[in-house]
């Protein structure tokens, strides 16, 4: 009997183990396969040429575009995402009645459900023919800002519920106290409540930052397969992730250099998204206020 | 002196009702993006039936691909799917239950148990590709499974891991310490205790976050391109070693070509995945109402 629970025991940590194994076999693929491109590739010319072309004869290897792609669709998303989700979390908090709230809040999460090929195709054959109709021929049929508009919508429920719940979880006698004072409830709103729950909407913000990042179908689809180092969001560009599906759907051989680029861009985009993460746990735990 | 600061007083007062229209008017803009929000859902959902509605029957459910667009189907990627959808869930819901009750249940407040939470935390932000680039190099390479079925399982399932395990222990959280005690009393033993008492408890919470973790896996499609998954398969899927494809694949197959007939098949297969997404969430939300119900402690 005592050998069966101990068995179980070890069963289940082995289970819990595997997590540690996938964050190490992650690092571990990554690292190994970058070694091999950094031993052909100096880090200077990855980090600062402006060019990028490794399936071009005259292979030139500098993540600046992709990098430029990846920040300018994030930027575009998170121009859509954050003033429109902070202003449904504060309408849903502080003014909505609480039938509403329990209505939209779950409808606005469909929205996180639906897979994000689904996007894309919403951004190539709906949102971009739609802003050519709006702003002439000017707007390339691959480019920056439409797929970058799409993707502030799929993140949109994670800023307006999770900034909801941190505005929620503040304790009614500070909106009591506010209100006491003649303050109105926008006053309020932004005044009291916003900066007492800042730290859960700032996680809120980072963490819809590097999903936008991390983001690869809607991005493949909508935004072209271009590397450009630019800021130019009605032109064709390429994000890091795009890149790694370019390389994948292609038959490239294993263990050549172009191979082993997908690897250098993966750890790229591993390290900022890691970052990000470590950010916003680190604001949490910091600078949670207690209320009690 | 004392009647200059009156008139301030009064000004401010005069103020109020332009506070007022500032909070009437920010009313109405909260409303308008709410409701903006939802409509964007519906605008989506319009466009997509609109264009492949039409598309959507017996047929293009049952054809093998084809170069011709009026000819070509769905059935190699609704099997891969499903194909998927099996062995992902067969993988990933004893690992990740097993690895919520170890957290829950055994390792509370050891060292270990606390590096594998933050450790957790991290891998739910890792990017879906950054999986695919594990899975290719691990399973495909490493373990020479090609760009099989089980390996698209086994990146999946590791990808899903993490929303598993952080699901199962909320549904542990929510079962009362009394109950355990009170096995404990009757002289069970551990493993008793959270076999006959625990997990039956918190089974309908369980199952909701591992369906809705599936439902997440069956819509992913760029760890699969990685891993090697084809957007060609002549024949269905009918072993976890044969090559595979997928719904989302065949969509992101079809609206890469240029011709306006592809786009049409590719509306019609995105009304057929986002039914089986909505389908899940829904049974999903069906064993939620049911947790909730259910056991009132």
């Amino acid at each position: 009997m005592n050998l069966k629970e101990k068995i179980i025991e070890k069963l289940l940590l082995f289970c819990a183990l595997v997590t540690i194994f996938t964050t190490a076999g992650i690092i571990g693929v990554l690292l190994i396969q970058t070694f091999g491109f950094f031993s052909e590739v100096s880090i200077i010319d990855f980090l600062t040429d402006t060019e990028w072309t490794p399936l071009f004869s005259n292979k030139r290897f500098g993540i600046l575009p992709l990098l430029s792609g990846t920040i300018l669709t994030t930027l575009i998303a998170v121009a859509v995402a954050v003033p429109l989700g902070l202003t449904i979390a504060i309408y849903l908090s502080e003014y909505a009645n609480p039938t509403f709230r329990n209505y939209v809040k779950p409808a606005l999460e469909v929205l996180a459900a639906v897979p994000t090929v689904v996007y894309g195709f919403f951004a190539l054959e709906f949102v971009t023919p739609l802003l050519q109709s709006i702003f002439g021929s000017g707007l390339a049929g691959f480019n920056a800002i439409s797929p970058g508009i799409v993707m502030g919508i799929m993140i949109l429920p994670l800023v307006s519920s999770l900034s909801e719940d941190a505005l929620y979880a503040v304790p009614k006698n500070l909106r009591e106290g506010s209100y006491a004072l003649g303050s109105t409830k926008y006053q309020t709103a932004w005044k009291v409540i916003f900066p007492a729950a800042f730290s859960g909407i700032s996680v809120s913000v980072i963490l819809a930052i590097s999903r936008a990042i991390g983001e690869t179908m809607i991005v493949a689809i909508a935004a072209g397969q271009q590397p450009r180092l630019t800021f130019d969001p009605t032109v064709p560009i390429e994000t890091m992730t795009t890149y790694i599906v370019q390389v994948s759907m292609g038959d490239v051989p294993h263990n050549s250099i172009e191979y082993r680029t997908i690897f250098a861009v993966g750890i790229m985009l591993f390290v900022i998204t890691f970052l990000l993460n470590n950010l916003s746990f680190y604001l949490k735990k910091r600078y949670q206020e207690v209320y009690q | 002196m004392k009647a200059k600061k009156i008139r301030r007083r009064l000004r401010r007062f005069k103020n109020f009702r332009k506070y007022e229209l500032q909070d009437k008017i920010f009313q109405y803009v909260g409303l308008a993006c709410t409701l903006f929000g939802i409509g964007i859902l519906f605008v989506l959902l319009a466009d997509v039936l609109m264009k492949g509605l039409t598309r959507v029957d017996w047929d293009f459910l049952m054809d093998l691909p084809s170069r011709k667009a009026e000819r070509a189907g769905i059935y190699t990627a609704w099997i891969g799917t499903l194909w998927i959808m099996v062995s992902t869930a067969v993988i990933a819901f004893p690992v990740g239950v097993g690895a919520g009750l170890y957290l829950e249940e055994y390792g509370k407040r050891n060292k270990l148990a606390n590096f594998v939470e933050i450790n957790i935390a991290n891998l739910a932000g890792v990017p879906s590709i950054i999986y695919g680039l594990l899975g290719l190099e691990l399973f495909a390479r490493a373990l020479s499974l090609g760009g099989s079925i089980l390996t698209g399982a086994l990146t999946l399932s590791l990808l899903i891991l993490p929303i598993i395990i952080v699901s199962t222990r909320e549904a542990l959280k929510s079962v009362p310490y009394t109950i355990r005690e009170a096995s404990y009393g009757l002289g069970a033993t551990k493993w008793q205790t959270i076999w006959y008492q625990v997990l039956p408890a918190s089974v309908s919470g369980i199952i909701t976050g591992a369906i809705l973790a599936i439902s997440r896996a069956i819509g992913e499609t760029a760890p699969l391109i990685v891993i090697g998954a084809l957007s060609y398969v002549p024949f269905a899927a009918s072993g976890v070693m044969d090559s595979f494809t997928v719904l989302p694949i065949q969509i992101f197959n079809w609206i890469s070509r240029p011709q306006e007939e592809f786009a049409v098949n590719a509306a019609a297969a995105i009304i057929v995945m986002l039914s089986i997404t909505f389908l899940m969430n829904g049974i999903a939300v069906f064993f939620r109402y049911r947790a909730q119900k259910k056991i009132k402690w």
